[in-house]
């Protein structure tokens, strides 16, 4: 199963790399929000809830964009008639995608963060980085496994650009909240940890439940 | 009872009758006992029944009631309606490729049995109950002397004239009876039926829309059938579908590879994913002619091309059956003659070809699947009107 969810990775990677289709689109797409916020809000600069918020709501829907487009080459190319044709395990499939959609999701907030840091936040991030780090990473496995569960489930539907936000988006609800409240204190003037353990427990939980849930259901959603 | 006892009451039984005494044999050694009960169907068992050194007895109307007495393979006449007719609860012990059958117990009644016969007479389908399950498995010996005292239906597997010129078993390697698919609801195949032998060539022949490509899916395992009975290398469909992956070849429409990943990479890619070594795919990037282009992206092949590597994507992984669809279409005369050994007659690979070139596919098959609107039809009908 490793071996199988390897080659799909390695597959998905060069795809992207050669394409270039999902991580600079969903970065472009958090630049021009920022931007939109900065005229929408009329302010310079922003700190705290409100923030954490802006950020958040950006990062998600950038991730719509990767989950709309993570089976695009499989479905466009008969990739998927070509797995289900192989002696592959279907949870080699989830753990592939979830693992592109989570490397795309970083290297996506590589930018978007620094970027979020320069043209909308007020208080400085340096001293916050490892925390940071962290929310982020447990936030973008979370949205991985959700995302590529409802990849799959849009992906042989014709309204999946509709489908993909109308599912993905509620879903990914407890994890905006947790989110957004982990982010909070450190995007503050006044930096400093506000229950940050049980957030980061609440992200770990819904991680560990949406991991799990998704590797039992994966398997029926390829079906014909 | 003891396999002594039975041997001993068996061979004072069979003493002199010289058809008999080796089927005796055969089956005193298997003492005739299922360690469990099972559940029979007639046609999960067709491939079975086609390997029994016991001759088919032509005229199954006269077999005493619940004896069910089946013919080795080698004459290949075991025909759909001598299993039709049947009787119930048949046990079949099935033993290295040597089979020896012998009787449920006690199954139908004479009324139940001329019952199915004479609905089978009448042109109806001969399925009877859908599973039919062995109640008792043990055989019990007297109705095994019984079988051998008719031994002017039963043939000695060990003479020469019966026995099969090749140990392999000729279990089909497609089986269809009344395949229906549907999209919503609209009927995509309806009553397809149809019966392949491992190694054969099926041609199936259509215009456009009469459900050539639905056909193909359903026997890849990539679309559920909707009704009937479909076997494919011994997987009852849909519900041992997971039996097929890695076991398929499908060359259909789409190439089934990555356009911006190169011809190699995109075979090492399947390699990977079917566990085939990567020098398989230096074996096939030759055979198909690539060496050359095989670094090139493949949406900078040409159609030509593609359809190459496509074909040595289907058998990267040496399936037994090849799913064809038109798969010389962009093919020029050399490249089709470069692919003959892969996805050709020559491949001595189960074939389903579906083509538009009536005559080639004539020329390679050994039957004949036509096709209108989803519905087979015969030769007097005009496919494409």
């Amino acid at each position: 199963m490793i071996r199988a969810a390897k080659a799909i990775l390695r597959k998905d990677l060069l795809l992207e790399l050669r394409t270039k289709e999902s991580v600079p689109a969903m970065t472009l797409f958090t630049l021009t929000v920022y931007v939109l916020f900065h005229f929408g809000l009329d302010r310079d600069s922003l700190d705290g809830e409100l923030a954490s918020g802006v950020l958040w709501v950006t990062l998600l829907l950038a991730a719509v964009i990767g989950v709309t487009r993570l089976f695009a080459a499989e479905r466009e190319q008969g990739g998927i008639d070509a797995l289900l044709l192989a002696p592959v395990d279907r949870t080699s499939l989830f753990l592939a995608k979830a693992g592109a959609l989570f490397l795309f999701l970083s290297a996506v907030e590589l930018v978007a963060v620094p970027a979020f840091a320069l043209m909308l936040l007020g208080p400085d991030l340096g001293g916050t980085l490892p925390e940071l780090i962290a929310i982020l990473l447990l936030a973008n496995l979370g949205i991985a496994a959700v995302g590529a569960l409802v990849a799959a489930l849009a992906a042989e539907t014709r309204a999946r650009e509709l489908i993909v936000p109308l599912l993905l988006l509620p879903m990914l609800v407890p994890l905006l909240i947790a989110g957004a409240q982990a982010t909070e204190p450190f995007l503050r003037q006044q930096q400093g940890p506000d229950d940050l353990g049980r957030w980061l427990g609440l992200l770990t939980l819904y991680d560990v439940v949406f991991v799990l849930l998704s590797v039992a259901v994966f398997d029926y959603l390829l079906e014909d | 009872m003891g396999g002594v006892a039975l041997k001993q009451k068996l061979g004072d039984q069979a003493r002199g009758k010289q058809l008999g005494q080796p089927l005796l044999a055969q089956l005193a050694q298997r003492r005739l006992a299922l360690l469990e009960p099972v559940q029979l169907h007639p046609r999960e068992h067709f491939g079975r029944l086609r390997e029994l050194d016991v001759r088919v007895l032509h005229d199954l109307h006269a077999v005493a009631p619940g004896v069910a007495e089946i013919e080795a393979a080698a004459s290949q006449d075991l025909g759909a309606r001598v299993l039709e007719t049947t009787p119930h609860r048949l046990a079949i012990v099935h033993d290295q490729a040597e089979v020896a059958i012998l009787v449920g117990p006690l199954g139908a009644a004479r009324g139940e049995h001329e019952k199915l016969v004479a609905h089978v007479d009448e042109g109806h389908s001969g399925h009877p109950p859908a599973q039919l399950e062995l109640e008792q498995p043990a055989v019990e010996v007297e109705r095994l002397l019984q079988v051998v005292d008719l031994e002017h239906h039963v043939v000695d597997a060990d003479q020469p004239r019966h026995k099969p010129q090749h140990r392999l078993p000729a279990v089909a390697a497609i089986e269809l009876d009344g395949l229906e698919r549907r999209y919503g609801e609209r009927v995509a195949l309806a009553g397809v039926t149809v019966r392949v032998e491992a190694g054969q060539t099926l041609a199936v022949l259509g215009g456009n829309g009469a459900g050539k490509t639905t056909l193909l899916r359903v026997l890849a395992g990539l679309l559920r059938p909707h009704g009937g009975v479909a076997r494919v290398l011994d997987a009852a469909l849909p519900g041992e579908r997971w039996k097929l992956p890695g076991r398929v070849g499908y060359l259909g429409h789409e190439p089934l590879l990555y356009r911006e990943l190169s011809g190699r990479e995109n075979l090492r890619y399947h390699a990977q994913l079917h566990s085939v070594d990567t020098g398989r795919v230096e074996e096939l990037v030759a055979a198909v002619g690539m060496e050359r282009r095989a670094d090139d992206p493949v949406r900078e092949l040409s159609r030509g091309m593609v359809q190459r590597l496509a074909a040595a994507r289907a058998v990267l992984h040496d399936p037994a059956l090849l799913l064809l669809d038109e798969p010389r279409a962009n093919l020029d005369p050399a490249a089709a003659e470069l692919l003959e050994p892969l996805i050709g007659r020559a491949s001595g690979r189960t074939r389903v070809l579906v083509s538009h070139d009536v005559e080639g596919a004539l020329g390679e098959s050994d039957a004949v699947l036509r096709l209108k609107r989803g519905r087979p039809v015969g030769e007097d009908e005009d496919l494409y009107r």
